[in-house]
């Protein structure tokens, strides 16, 4: 565990950690598409997506780590990981010191409502056919059975406060809102709950700008009243670099940089943070050359061998094509996994 | 509930049934029928069940309108003496009830089939729809013929007629569950990777109540969509049944074996007795399926989003 | 001296069952060769269906209800069908945001190309192959002889987008319209993408309508911009200068409510509230209720798009 990320960081008390997870998705289907004829003979051949690679990782109470990442990159995989929703291949999930990726349905209660979720698209994230009311009854029902009515009643109407959304409007459904309201009345369920530790897909990917800015907002303000800790799932720079205390950089299933927010906007290290943050494209800023990456992604079906990044790095050479680099602590407390900065090949 | 009533009238549903006349004039049909056929023992103007009303010397007269017609009869008897318009209305009543049960027992079996198959997916998966293809390569007329010659040396003829109706109603039960089935595990797998799922996981739910409480609830379009056109096949094979001498016996006739015991004296002359139960059958089956043609087409989602 | 495209006070409506809704109003700017101009707003804006709009593809119940849409000097708004097809995907072309949406998956890409060059010139099938080469190259995709053979399906999202640009490109269009081109992209690809439109109309000396939400975007690609809100354009002039220096509030808002302008962790400026549906639009300024300098005037009348002092045209009652 020498290469655990916030080693070098004042103690602090970890609230979830991942320990060495790896999550492969087999993705042949049944038996008769596994078969395939290969020189003349009948061949059973799997294939699995490798969405997530090894990746060790942990967050801190109180802090919001932000997991950045293209399309495709394992980032929301992480998410549900994380959240059980999909069991790790291997490796460890911990939260506080609890193991929780192997538990069962009952032994796993406890942990659930402690940690919540908000999810991408406010469209498909609340069922239909359920009333606001309902939606936020639903889990406060569960898992306070003693709860009686009237503190159910008072709590909905407390969280829907908090929220920015009209309690008397708990009787209707969700096509009657728009996607901000909708968005909102996904973190009022989240937050029904008072969980410690909050896991944001894409919360607001698929929101106007506008509108974004509201939820940012709330976001923030609901971290700091509570005391809430994220994991913030997203693809959006400069959302990142407002609100995020460390960053976590995902490429290909793989960790390639975890730094502090202020750190990396100034002094991005592994080639891949580079190019993606020069290609955020900055208001009022006259178009700055960003970095142009050669060739494509590669499939994450088909991993290329050693740094995953070898492919369309200019610092590549032979030993990054043959041997995965490690996460390895800087002297400026980031951790980059390129053997380019660790040999101080690349250029400052 | 004032609000839902002033919802429902403003919902895209209502405004766009009241601006089909074809729906709307199949709704009044179909609900015309269907009071018929609850009411029968109230408007039917005699009980053909009852032997006291049947008078041999009265059978085949044909509809009052003919010269050796009779006012008491309005659409002339059957062979056996039997007022036809009365029969008839009984004979809705109980192809209704054997279609509405067949189509409660489809539809039972078929989502509690398609919802395991497509939320718990895999080997389930593989092995309920499996059956499901099986059963469908039955022919069900195979299989009623099979079940009725059983039930009948098992339990004698006398017994037989007691237990028709439930007995179609589990033959044709049987035969077409995999349709709901089908069309279930189709829009299961849909939602399943909903967001909301994965939200009510999140919960902590536990798989059965996400798949009643959660999943279920919205693939009920479809249900209520197949449901209008499988009650009129229900009805269908009912009559095709019933016409083959494998389903209602004749001594409780249903629109099908009215149709049948006309049928032996068509060339006769006795027209009446086949056409007019035929013709009722085509009528309800037709607003039934017009009724789920529009159905189909408002609540389909990719028409109509809501 | 005429311009390339002028857009003249267009309004389109949509004939619903509720009544008519008018989802863009008295909507006007021009476009010279080689120009680059952006149209922002939010979703429901109508920046969708003013790019429509210029090449006539409004679907029924909708229709062009008034202005004028002048093309090198030719109105185009009410030219037949016939007639417009010979503009439309041929002198002015359009590019959406998924291209998988516009590119067939059971045609080769090399068939798809030679189609639409096909519909619009009557050329031999080498001359064609030459040019479908040629633009494959001007799109900067390698080898693009053995690319032809091969389905939509095996490209990436950014090469695709490349070859829906190759293809609008195939006929020389004078203008491409562009709407959220990159939108379904990820960043690095995007950063490519806009590169290759910005060189594009050097080069060709092609105008370009980018149709996006992102102010970060217009704001590096354009010269001059748009914003729209709830079907009207309510301020518009020099990208830079809007930029820097908005007039109006709602641009002021969008831009100041954008993260990364700020320290990190700062509460964000919000916009309160959110743009009013387009058959709720509150009297006088349609942005009154979510302004925070408004005054009386604002809710009574609504305010013309005048030119103000910076030199952009904003429709705001207020001076500054």
């Amino acid at each position: 565990m020498s290469n655990k990320p916030d080693e070098n960081l004042p103690t602090r008390e970890v609230i979830l950690s991942v320990n060495r997870v790896v999550k492969h998705f087999d993705i042949s289907g049944g038996l008769l598409d596994q078969l395939k004829f290969k020189n003349g003979k009948l061949m059973r051949q799997r294939t699995t997506v490798k969405a997530v690679n090894d990746v060790t990782l942990s967050i801190n109470k109180g802090e919001t780590l932000s997991v950045v990442g293209e399309s495709g990159c394992g980032k929301s995989t992480l998410a549900r990981v994380v959240m059980g929703l999909y069991p790790p291949n291997s490796g460890e999930i911990y939260y506080r010191s609890h193991r929780i990726d192997r538990l069962s349905h009952e032994k796993m209660l406890p942990f659930r409502k402690k940690m919540q979720m908000i999810f991408q698209d406010p469209y498909a994230s609340l069922n239909p056919r359920k009333t606001v009311q309902q939606t936020l009854e639903e889990p406060l029902r569960f898992h306070n059975p003693a709860m009686d009515t009237a503190s159910v009643e008072h709590k909905i109407a407390e969280v829907m406060e908090q929220v920015g959304v009209n309690p008397a409007w708990r009787g209707r459904y969700p096509h009657e809102f728009s996607g901000g309201q909708r968005q909102r009345i996904s973190i009022a369920r989240a937050l029904v709950l008072d969980p410690e530790f909050i896991v944001a897909d894409e919360p607001v990917s698929a929101l106007d700008v506008s509108i974004q800015a509201q939820i940012l907002n709330l976001l923030m303000d609901a971290g700091r009243d509570r005391g809430l800790t994220y994991l913030f799932i997203t693809h959006d720079l400069s959302v990142v670099q407002h609100i995020s205390t460390r960053v976590a950089v995902m490429y290909l299933g793989t960790l390639c940089e975890v730094a502090r927010a202020d750190e990396m906007f100034i002094r991005a290290r592994h080639p891949y943070t580079r190019a993606l943050l020069s290609a955020i494209p900055k208001i009022g800023e006259t178009r700055a050359k960003h970095i142009k990456l050669k060739g494509e992604v590669p499939t994450p079906v088909n991993l290329p061998t050693g740094c995953v990044f070898h492919g369309r790095c200019v610092y590549a050479d032979a030993r990054c094509s043959a041997e995965v680099p490690k996460l390895t602590a800087l002297d400026s407390g980031s951790f980059v996994a390129c053997h380019a900065v660790e040999e101080g090949r690349e250029i400052k | 509930m004032k609000n839902h009533m002033t919802r429902f009238r403003e919902s895209y549903f209502f405004y766009s049934f009241k601006r089909d006349k074809v729906a709307m004039a199949s709704f009044f049909i179909l609900l015309i029928f269907l009071l018929m056929s609850a009411s029968a023992p109230l408007i039917s103007p005699y009980d053909p069940y009852d032997s006291h009303n049947i008078d041999i010397m009265n059978s085949e007269m044909p509809p009052s309108w003919y010269d050796e017609g009779s006012p008491e009869f309005l659409l002339g008897t059957d062979n056996m003496g039997r007022d036809l318009l009365s029969t008839m209305i009984y004979g809705l009543r109980i192809s209704v009830l054997i279609g509405i049960g067949a189509v409660l027992l489809q539809a039972f079996i078929g989502i509690l089939v398609g919802l395991t198959a497509g939320y718990v997916g895999g080997k389930v998966d593989a092995v309920l729809m499996r059956v499901a293809d099986i059963q469908f390569s039955f022919p069900y007329l195979m299989v009623a013929i099979f079940i009725s010659a059983i039930f009948q040396i098992l339990f004698g003829i006398g017994s037989y007629e007691k237990m028709a109706v439930p007995l179609l109603i589990v033959i044709i039960g049987l035969a077409e569950w995999p349709v709901y089935a089908r069309t279930i595990r189709a829009s299961v797998m849909g939602e399943k990777n909903k967001e909301y799922v994965e939200a009510a996981r999140v919960i902590g739910l536990s798989r059965p109540v996400i798949m009643i409480r959660h999943v279920l609830p919205n693939t009920l379009t479809s249900v209520m969509v197949i449901s209008t056109i499988q009650v009129a096949n229900a009805v269908m094979s009912e009559a095709a049944l019933s016409f083959l001498g494998l389903g209602m016996p004749v001594t409780m006739p249903s629109l099908g074996s009215l149709i049948k015991s006309g049928f032996e004296y068509i060339f006769s002359g006795s027209w009446w007795i086949t056409i007019f139960p035929g013709l009722f059958l085509i009528l309800f089956v037709l607003v039934i399926n017009l009724l789920g043609d529009w159905l189909r087409d408002v609540l389909n989602p990719k028409l109509y989003k809501g | 001296m005429s311009h390339l495209l002028e857009v003249e006070k267009l309004e389109v409506k949509f004939a619903l069952r509720s009544g008519d809704l008018i989802a863009i109003n008295d909507v006007s700017f021009t476009l010279d060769q080689g120009e680059r101009m952006g149209i922002v707003g939010e979703s429901g804006a109508g920046k969708s269906v003013t790019g429509f709009a210029i090449i006539n593809l409004i679907s029924k119940p909708g229709l062009i209800s008034g202005g004028r849409i002048i093309f090198n000097g030719r109105e185009i708004s009410s030219l037949p069908d016939s007639e417009m097809r010979k503009i439309r995907g041929n002198r002015i072309s359009m590019i959406f945001q998924d291209p998988m949406m516009t590119l067939n998956p059971v045609f080769t890409i090399g068939t798809q190309m030679l189609e639409t060059l096909y519909a619009h010139r009557d050329i031999s099938r080498r001359d064609a192959e030459k040019i479908v080469l040629e633009k494959l190259r001007k799109v900067h995709i390698p080898s693009p002889e053995k690319r032809l053979s091969q389905y939509p399906h095996e490209f990436s999202g950014g090469m695709r987008q490349r070859i829906i640009i190759a293809t609008s490109l195939l006929t020389n269009p004078a203008i491409i319209i562009a709407d959220e081109p990159t939108t379904a992209l990820d960043v690095t690809i995007q950063a490519e993408i806009m590169d290759l439109l910005q060189e594009l109309c050097d080069s060709e000396k092609m105008g370009l309508i980018l149709i996006t939400h992102d102010l970060g975007v217009v704001s590096q690609v354009t010269e001059k911009m748009a914003v729209m809100y709830a079907g009207k354009i309510i301020e518009s002039g020099k990208t830079s200068q809007i930029v820097s220096r908005p007039v109006h509030p709602y641009t002021m808002g969008l831009i100041k409510s954008l993260p990364g302008v700020l320290k990190p962790g700062e509460k964000l400026y919000q916009i309160p509230g959110m743009m009013p549906n387009l058959t709720e639009i509150p009297p006088g300024c349609a942005f009154n209720p979510r302004c925070e300098i408004k005054e009386d005037i604002c809710s009574r009348e609504e305010p013309p798009l005048v030119q103000k002092e910076s030199g952009v045209l904003a429709a705001c009652h207020l001076k500054n």
